[in-house]
């Protein structure tokens, strides 16, 4: 009798705390996405069509998926690097490593901008040399890159460091043991273990890049049709009074994200099925 | 394991493959022909309207003369954050920002520019002005008719912040204007600026953050703006919604413009660029000029719009305020009179 009291009880509060999570996604979430469709798709989806395909919406389009296409890759091959050095091989300054990953997680989008100035800018650091020498790093393309790799940094390493840590290094010893040289161990047997983990730092990896705001709006210039990306385009279309310009390609940002979304969810679905499944 | 490898290796391919594709897709369209050039115009934050309309017209008649076509780049936002981007290395041709001072900056800092730029164009090389106007909301709820009404108690002021916006340091200075007219002396004008800005909620870091703020948010009874802004609010934006209030005394802001030869001469682009700046005086741009409410420098397009710009007693920064250099080091700089107000807000 008690029992059953005690798990209806048990019941209720869970009922309530799951309806007070919802409420709280729905205002929080749901409703300003709903919005920024509804405001994108206010004058029909002649307006809408008209708004994404207009040369400067494009280009900030292109520029945006060139971002992402130029340093997920690169954050991915150094997020592998990384987290393979530091959970299976033990040297000095291992944490200090690890602490310097998680670096652009603490600094301000906003600071890391202005590093790549101070240090790119013409009166920066390696400025002058690189006016002789005609490169352009901030206020093009280059910085922007820069910029969106330092803020995405840890995404993929933070995502596998401790999947590694847990898988241990038994199987890679016993590969070794077995005569396969490093390159054999690390594809036949590191990477098939870590793929999930690392498909999932790659999606959230690119949101990230796709959607940041801070420090490429730093290193930008904001010249249209050149070095304006998805967001800074929104900001730029919003103080032009142009509200469904810029609904129309923020709504195309949120449909990005929402496909990140999803791919992460059947990510998860799969990862679990593995994880509980006989991998090893 | 063998076959979890191999998924691995394909998945690896084919994101690799989409990698390269992506790339050379986004990469076609950077082809250039000969028979056109590029202009890099960055300018400051109200200016969005009037070059999307003046630069069709320049390309039509460069084009005419020349057979060459133009491509317009434009950059906007606040004044000074403008004038620091050229100076760290943002390539523009031209700059048509909101005062003096930060196109000398350039010249001063960057060593982009002759000196004496302001001489290279008619009228210190500004060829539209305007001045600094109220806006309020409808039927001017809180009675604001002169800059004396800023100050009572209960009046939110909406302006941007003057380290970052062209257009809030004329704000500024045709405040210190009044301050100075009505009380008779500088330390009266320091007191009234600094009442006008313990009333400000919100400091944003452009003319356009600011409007936007007014306008869109419904922050604030009075928002000091740019004439231009507020035509460009009471009439397109929030038809019926708005007033525009003008006050007793103004100030002449003159937003000039330059070639920045260094940039113009690394592109290759000084004669376009010379002719894009003098195409501004041209009774055609002029109207245009007008037509986006600034007010024109040539007398006959003047006289056509006289209705349209009321007639303000308005004081000049060389006359009153002895020129951008020295008005930005007494009241602007670090450890100047903004400084000194604001920290003690």
């Amino acid at each position: 009798m008690s029992r059953t009291a005690s798990t209806t009880e048990g019941r209720t509060s869970q009922a309530l705390l799951i309806a007070a999570a919802m409420i709280f996604l729905a205002f929080f979430l749901l409703l300003p996405l709903v919005a920024v469709f509804t405001e994108a798709f206010k004058q029909g989806i002649g307006a809408f069509g008209q708004a994404v395909m207009h040369p400067d919406a494009w280009a900030a389009i292109r520029l945006t998926l060139l971002i992402a296409a130029i340093s997920v890759p690169l954050n991915v091959v150094f997020g592998v690097a990384a987290s393979w050095a530091i959970t299976k091989f033990h040297f000095p300054g291992r944490h200090l490593l690890i602490t310097f990953i998680d670096l652009p997680f603490s600094v301000s989008p906003v600071v890391s901008g202005l590093i790549f100035v101070l240090l790119f800018g013409a009166h920066g650091l390696l400025g002058p040399w690189l006016a002789e020498h005609d490169i352009k790093i901030i206020f093009a393309v280059p910085g922007i890159v820069l910029a969106t790799v330092f803020i995405t940094f840890p995404f993929v390493a933070r995502e596998l460091i401790p999947l590694m840590q847990e898988q241990g290094k038994d199987d890679e010893e016993a590969a070794i043991s077995l005569g396969a040289n490093g390159w054999q161990t690390f594809w036949h047997v590191t990477l098939p273990n870590i793929r999930w983990g690392l498909l999932y730092g790659v999606l959230l990896c690119n949101a990230r890049a796709m959607g940041e705001f801070g420090a490429v709006s730093v290193v930008s210039g904001h010249i249209r049709g050149e070095t304006n990306t998805m967001p800074l385009h929104v900001e730029i279309l919003y103080n032009e009074y142009d509200f469904v310009g810029a609904f129309a390609v923020a709504s195309l940002l949120a449909a990005l994200a929402l496909v990140t979304l999803i791919a992460k969810s059947i990510l998860e679905w799969r990862f679990d099925l593995h994880h509980g499944g006989a991998v090893h | 394991m063998h076959i979890s490898g191999k998924t691995t290796r394909r998945l690896f391919l084919a994101s690799a493959v989409a990698v390269v594709t992506l790339l050379s897709a986004c990469s076609g369209g950077g082809e250039k022909s000969a028979k056109s050039v590029e202009i890099t115009n960055v300018s400051y934050d109200p200016t969005r309207e009037l070059y999307q309309a003046v630069n069709p017209l320049f390309a039509a008649a460069w084009k005419a003369k020349t057979g060459q076509d133009i491509t317009f780049k434009m950059s906007h936002g606040g004044s000074g954050k403008q004038s620091r981007a050229i100076l760290d290395g943002l390539e523009a041709d031209v700059a048509t920002l909101a005062l003096a001072y930060d196109i000398d900056a350039i010249a001063a800092r960057g060593k982009l520019l002759p000196e004496d730029w302001q001489k290279a164009l008619p009228d210190n090389s500004a060829p539209y002005t305007s001045t600094i106007v109220f806006l309020v909301r409808k039927g001017n709820p809180k009675g604001i008719k002169d800059w004396g009404d800023l100050v009572k108690p209960g009046v939110a002021v909406i302006t941007p912040n003057p380290k970052t916006s062209g257009g809030a340091r004329w704000n500024f200075l045709a405040a210190w204007a009044y301050g100075r007219k009505a009380g008779g002396s500088d330390a009266a004008a320091e007191a009234y600026v600094k009442r006008v800005f313990a009333q400000v909620p919100v400091l944003d870091s452009g003319a356009r953050g600011s409007t936007t703020t007014f306008v869109e948010r419904g922050i604030g009874d009075v928002l000091l703006t740019w004439e231009n802004e507020a035509f460009l609010a009471e009439k397109e934006l929030g038809k019926g919604k708005f007033e525009i209030v003008v006050p007793s005394i103004s100030v002449l802001a003159e937003p000039p413009v330059a070639v920045i030869a260094a940039n113009a001469k690394k592109h290759g682009t000084e004669a376009v660029a010379k002719a894009y700046l003098e195409f501004l005086y041209t009774p055609q741009a002029q109207a245009e000029i007008a037509r986006n409410f600034y007010r024109p420098r040539d007398p006959d397009v003047a006289a056509r719009f006289k209705d349209q710009f009321p007639t303000i007693n308005l004081v000049t920064i060389d006359k009153d305020f002895g020129g951008w250099a020295s008005a930005q080091k007494t009241y602007f700089d670090d450890g100047g009179v903004f400084d000194r107000i604001y920290s003690q807000k």
